[in-house]
């Protein structure tokens, strides 16, 4: 499966997801709390310092922050015309430690564990009605259907440039609205009677 | 939960990523973020899955992109994504659907600007009255400054609930029984 983890064996690739959101859930809040510019740089070099621990380059720490570098500097000057250098600074610090300590999270940790830990966690909820194998097959359906709606759009909008119509917006979507639901019926009829009951 | 429920939550889920696909008109110059195809996929939810389909569905993919797999446009995802300052948009996006399609439940059969009402009121205005105080809060900047930061995307957002009204009426009258 296509996910952003990065492979590798330290510590916090082996740790289990469960305390990873734990720790990530106390430390962005704390990040929240704290109003004090030293201590937000103190823990960006924290975060920072973690990736060579779990054997990640300070490259993918950058990755992670540069397709939100104008955002950044958007906030960062906003804040400086109003507010002073050290609250843009402590902002635009705050949120990039914020962000590569959760990315630390999604790195080492495989999508397929984050979704069976979470699956294992709706267990809870069953008292409320939600039962786990009905959200598992939600999950396998919803990830096989992507690129089969892929297909679908580009099988129509091949067909529609047949006919001169692929720069229009409706012609191309209306017939894939159309298909996409009649293959889940199909595929929801299919299921049923092959007496699918979780 | 009948099967049928469950894979359309499954498919209104893939659409939204599917919609992710489609390249974001980023306007050059401006720091913004890009406009992205993706909220298309809440207001269809909402308004053809129907508030209970259509707000799992939505939740079922902000999971996913929480656990890790690259669904948001420009193949964004992760936790960082949704703590950034855009994070509010797309937790607001369950709840969204939900209300779309509360909203266009009460009539079903309704006009093409009923409905655009409808999925405008879930979908713009529900979407920002959440994403531009999240904005605010991770940012520290001021109500006022983030909305004006918002309003490049108005313009983007009203193309998708026409869309949407369109594509929503056209699959009731196809499939009535939806």
């Amino acid at each position: 499966m296509l996910d952003l983890y990065s492979p590798g064996t330290s510590p916090l690739h082996r740790l289990s997801p469960g305390p990873k959101m734990l720790v990530l859930m106390i430390g962005a809040t704390a990040l929240f709390l704290n109003e004090s510019l030293p201590i937000t740089v103190g823990a960006l070099c924290g975060v920072l310092l973690l990736y060579p621990v779990a054997q990640l380059t300070l490259k993918q720490a950058w990755q992670q922050i540069r397709p939100l570098l104008w955002i950044f500097a958007l906030f960062f000057a906003l804040q400086w015309w109003f507010s002073g250098i050290a609250l843009a600074a402590y902002v635009v610090l705050r949120l990039a430690a914020l962000i590569l300590l959760a990315s630390l999270v999604t790195l080492t940790t495989r999508s397929s564990d984050m979704i069976e830990t979470m699956t294992w966690a709706l267990g809870f909820l069953r008292p409320l009605g939600v039962n786990p194998a009905k959200v598992g097959l939600a999950i396998s359906l919803a990830l096989r259907f992507i690129p089969v709606l892929a297909q679908i759009a580009q099988e129509v909008r091949e067909a529609q440039k047949a006919r001169g119509l692929e720069r229009s917006v409706l012609a191309v979507a209306m017939p894939v609205a159309i298909r996409t639901i009649k293959m889940a019926d199909d595929i929801s009829d299919a299921i049923e009677s092959r007496g699918y009951r979780p | 939960m009948d099967t049928k429920s469950i894979v359309y939550i499954a498919l209104f889920a893939a659409l939204t990523a599917a919609l992710g696909l489609m390249p974001p008109i980023s306007f050059a110059g401006l720091a913004l973020p890009p406009i992205t195809a993706q909220s298309l996929g809440v207001m269809l939810a909402g308004a053809v899955a129907g508030p209970r389909r259509g707000g799992l569905a939505l939740l079922l993919f902000v999971a996913l992109v929480a656990a890790g797999l690259p669904l948001l446009a420009g193949g964004r995802g992760g936790i960082g994504v949704i703590l950034g300052t855009s994070g509010g948009f797309i937790l607001s996006w369950p709840i969204c659907a939900a209300v779309i399609g509360i909203l266009v439940a009460k009539a079903p059969n309704a006009g093409f600007v009923p409905m655009a009402v409808s999925i405008a009121l879930g979908g713009l205005v529900l979407m920002y009255a959440v994403g531009i105080p999240w904005m605010a809060f991770v940012g520290k900047l001021g109500l006022m400054k983030s909305l004006t930061i918002m309003v490049a995307y108005i313009p983007g957002d009203l193309v998708k609930v026409v869309l949407a009204t369109i594509v929503a009426r056209g699959l009731r009258r196809a499939y009535p029984n939806l």
